[in-house]
């Protein structure tokens, strides 16, 4: 397989003007007719779904709930980053640039990262301009805050709402071309296989979730915008419904995926409380601007937080990382943090806790302020643990949450198969090895805004695209393949239920594959995934039948999926001999425990190409150039 | 604890519809009430029974999909929480729980407690938005707003869309969802040129798809998650009346240089 990045030549601040002059287009009367799937409804999904049909496409959108406005995009609390330098601290889009391709420890494209550098500006104008109600100060002008891995003020905030905000933004878009006749809405349908047809992405296959239905649906490209497979882990902080089905049918229908290791342990998260539990909750980084993170000095000290002094506490990111504090990248927050609970000084039941401190803010500036920034994130916190933040420290612990890895793209967006193209957390573009804060929101929407929108455009104006029928025999094929897949699942009637192996599949993942690991834990994941997964199809139980509403079988599939996707991982993390971002190879850091990357064998992109069932995946490499940041060791001390 | 749940159960649309007793066993306190669900679904699910069907995702209060009648009252005893926030330490050991779907003409029941909401995307369809085509917006700086006016519309901007709010109404209204929107736009400046004909087309809109009308029984109020005020109701009765005095027929001429 060829890996084709198709970055534009010349100086990188000009690459995307010259790009966009070189694109072809499409004439106006000729967009309405090209019909385009968009697979999502998050922000990627939607803004791009909205945008093309402003154009003039015809699209078709999908979501597997009940409204596009419930994507999981809505979950996003902090904010989103922009290189607007209204707090006029020194930034600008070369420094975001530079933050982003740091924070991702140096294997993300540099072009892809200035792109987005530069096209953030644009994004909060346009949310701005939908009536999106970020944060403003008293003389009227938008505010800003500061996020992990930065040291200027470039986050735009709605409250603890920042992604609901920006999702309505994009969801009312997506509605007034629904109502104009330039979308099409598919809610309660779940894409379960794609449709390639002389080697071109040319539709979809779904289940309407509803009536059970199996459908197809053809067109003239295909864009999935499906989001992040953290649920790989069971616990994650990502929505129940949050899958890789989508992008992992169309990796074995050909297209590579990205760095699937790539994983973000978030360090601010609501510690488990029992086996039940179904999910985790992210307290948003946004909290380390006033809450300050710290463990007892002492190992074993089990006394209450207050009763702690000064002395014998252990404020641990200010004294590793004077320069950046408790804004340390996520990353390094996050190991930091297991750090001190595998030192036997973490706090809360089973000791895998630490405090995140309100107190010296609250002191500072008033409990009023500190309740106008964060008060929905206090309440919530409370909510879930029945403590008062105000009153006593919040006990936090990292927890899965974001995926860098995805499906490779090139610098148009489009997957290894033409006509696909794959937008948001579901690429595995623009954050290397680490996505910094805020920087997700900002990737989704200028994909979705101001990316595809052109690149789309150049794709279907360089084809001839022959018509295909729902009776061609590869699509039919495909149906069959999906229906016979659904039979398969129903017909097993085992005893073991789809909750029971997804939880004993995220314990595997987040044992050996998660916040640190080894070759040697990594090759016990290889043994014990297979195995799982054998006895998922041996003695699965799926009540009901296909022909109904039926969430037991929708978990199955997703399931299914993630236990073929797990593997790949550990795959994945096994071969890349080196520790980068959030991957972290105990075998590979330096003497004060930090990651240590090697630049001279791993600096590109591992791009796994599917083989067919049972055998190994083929590793692709697209090396990385470094010409506009010099590859340097990542420090924030 | 132990708790006793009388869940509405219905297989299909058209089908019929009844209450069935569960037994909840060994519940833990810190759990969530779908988190209870969920091991009575297990349970179900290993003795060959179809599991409770209920609509949820982010399970931590945002993104508006869950969603149920919890002894009568929507998402259950505790104020501003959604149900997949509210924990079982809001009940007692020995509890009888009646747990049933949002009941409205406009939401018919898909199955057992999931409902069809696309009468409120409807609603935003009518005329819910700024119409801003991508690109080309001035920048973010260039029309300042007053604090208390952001503010205010991201009050008003925090609806989750869960119904709650109809499904708590006596007459099954729509009236905090539609006023929640048209008052998050008509706080900002961004939303001045459409304000008028879009309380006229959402709220012509929300007739349409047979929800009830507005007699300020202030249910709705008390059932918001997210606390959202009834004088949004009062805002977008002023501006329908406003809307349908003043607000000029379309031009029916189109351009026509060159
Ligand atoms: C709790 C939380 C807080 C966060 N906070 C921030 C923050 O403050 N700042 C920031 O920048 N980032 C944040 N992030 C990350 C960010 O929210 C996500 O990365 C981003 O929103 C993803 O957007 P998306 O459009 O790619 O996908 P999503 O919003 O996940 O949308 C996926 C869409 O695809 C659809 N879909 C998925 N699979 C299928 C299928 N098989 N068939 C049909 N449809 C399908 C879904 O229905 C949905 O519409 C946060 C993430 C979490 C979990
Ligand atoms: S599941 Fe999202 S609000 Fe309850």
């Amino acid at each position: 397989m060829e890996l084709k990045s198709n970055i534009p030549g010349g100086p990188i601040a000009e690459k995307w003007d010259k790009h966009k002059f070189e694109m072809k287009l499409v004439n106006p009367a000729n967009k309405r007719k090209y019909h385009v799937l968009v697979v999502g409804s998050g922000l990627a999904g939607a803004s791009a779904a909205a945008t093309m049909s402003e154009l003039g496409y015809n699209v078709s959108c999908y979501c597997f709930q009940d409204s596009p406005r419930r994507a999981h995009s809505i979950a996003a609390q902090g904010g989103i980053n922009a290189a607007k330098n209204y707090q006029n601290d020194g930034d600008s889009i070369q420094r975001l640039f530079y933050d982003t391709v740091k924070g991702g420890d140096f294997r993300a494209r540099e072009a892809n990262v200035y792109r987005l550098a530069q096209i953030s500006v644009n994004i909060i104008d346009q949310c701005v301009a939908q009536g999106v109600p970020f944060a403003r100060e008293y003389g009227g002008l938008l505010a800003n805050r500061s996020f992990g891995g930065a040291q200027v003020s470039r986050t735009f905030y709605a409250r603890g709402q920042t992604g609901q905000q920006l999702l309505l933004g994009a969801y009312q878009a997506l509605e007034k071309e629904i109502a104009k006749g330039g979308v099409t809405m598919y809610p309660r349908t779940e894409m379960l296989d794609l449709i390639v047809v002389d080697g071109r992405a040319r539709g979809i296959v779904t289940r309407n979730l509803v009536t059970g239905k199996i459908e197809t649906h053809l067109g003239d490209a295909v864009v999935l915008a499906t989001g992040g497979y953290g649920n790989v882990f069971y616990l994650s902080t990502n929505a129940k419904g949050s899958n890789t089905t989508a992008i992992w049918r169309a990796y074995k229908r050909g297209a590579a995926f990205g760095n699937p290791c790539y994983t973000q342990i978030h360090p601010t998260c609501i510690p488990q409380s029992g086996d039940y539990q179904s999910k985790l909750t992210l307290m948003s980084e946004s909290l380390r601007n006033d809450g300050r993170v710290w463990v007892p000095k002492q190992a074993g000290d089990t006394r209450a937080p207050h009763e702690i002094p000064e002395a014998e506490r252990d404020y641990y990111l200010e004294r590793k990382y004077p320069s950046y504090g408790n804004l340390s990248p996520r990353d390094i927050a996050s190991r930091a943090a297991k750090e001190a609970c595998d030192s036997g000084r973490g706090v809360g039941p089973g000791g895998l806790g630490v405090y995140l401190d309100f107190r010296d803010a609250i002191n500072r500036l008033g409990r009023d302020k500190i309740e106008e920034r964060y008060g929905n994130l206090f309440q919530m916190y409370e909510r879930i643990t029945d403590e008062d933040p105000y009153k006593v420290p919040m006990r936090i612990y990292p927890a899965v949450h974001y995926t860098m890895g995805g499906l490779w793209v090139d610098y148009n967006l489009m997957s290894t198969i033409p006509g696909l193209h794959v937008l948001g957390e579901a690429n595995f573009s623009d954050h290397g090895a680490n996505r910094l804060g805020a920087s997700a929101l900002m990737q989704g929407l200028a994909d979705g805004y101001f990316v595809i929108p052109y690149t789309i455009g150049n794709y279907l104006a360089g084809q001839k695209l022959e018509p295909v029928s729902k009776d061609h025999p590869e699509v039919r094929a495909v149906e069959r393949e999906v229906e016979e897949r659904t039979r398969r699942l129903l017909g097993i009637k085992g005893k073991r239920s789809v909750q029971s192996f997804h939880r004993e599949l995220g314990k595997v993942m987040w044992e050996y594959c998660g916040m640190a690991r080894n070759a040697q834990g990594l090759q016990e994941a290889l043994a014990r995934i297979p195995a799982l997964r054998e006895e998922f199809w041996e003695n699965l139980n799926v009540p009901g039948s296909g022909e109904e509403l039926n969430q037991s079988l929708e978990q199955a599939g997703r399931v299914a999926d993630f236990l073929e996707l797990g593997e790949l991982m550990c795959r994945d993390a096994l071969h890349r001999e080196e520790s980068c971002g959030g991957h972290f190879r105990t075998e590979h850091q330096t003497e004060d425990g930090e990651a240590k990357r090697d630049d001279e064998h791993f600096t590109y992109v591992a791009a796994w190409e599917y083989a067919g069932e049972g055998k190994t995946p083929i590793l692709n490499k697209e090396s990385l150039e470094f010409e506009n940041v010099h590859l340097a060791t990542r420090s924030y001390k | 604890m132990n708790v006793t749940l009388r869940v509405w159960r219905q297989p299909g649309p058209s089908a019929a519809g009844k209450f069935v007793e569960y037994q909840a066993r060994d519940i833990s306190a810190e759990m969530s009430f779908l988190e209870m669900l969920d091991v009575v679904n297990e349970e179900l699910t290993a003795k060959g029974e179809q599991p409770i069907a209920f609509d949820h995702d982010c399970r931590e209060g945002i993104c508006g999909m869950c969603g149920l009648m919890i002894s009568g009252v929507a998402h259950g005893p505790m104020k501003a929480t959604t149900t997949c926030q509210l924990h079982m330490r809001s009940f007692t050991d020995g509890d009888t729980i009646t747990v049933e779907p949002w009941r409205a003409s406009a939401f018919p029941v898909l199955r057992d407690l999931c409902v069809d909401r696309s009468s409120l995307d409807r609603i935003v369809q009518a005329g819910g938005y700024v119409s801003v085509s991508t690109g080309n917006a001035p920048d973010g700086n260039a029309i300042p707003i007053a604090k208390p006016d952001a503010d205010a519309a991201m009050d008003a901007a925090a609806c989750i869309g869960c119904g709650a709010c109809v499904a708590a109404c006596p007459n099954g209204s729509a009236s905090l969802f539609t006023a929640a929107k048209i008052s998050h736009l008509g706080y900002l400046p961004q939303g001045q040129p459409e304000r008028y004909r879009r309380a006229l087309k959402m709220v012509a809109q929300m007739d349409l798809e047979h929800f009830g009308g507005c007699t300020l029984f202030g249910e709705c109020q008390a059932a918001c998650p997210k606390e959202i005020s009834i004088d949004t109701i009062a805002r977008m009765n002023r501006d329908y009346l406003y809307g349908s005095v003043f607000e000029r027929e379309e031009s029916r001429s189109a351009g026509g240089a060159g």
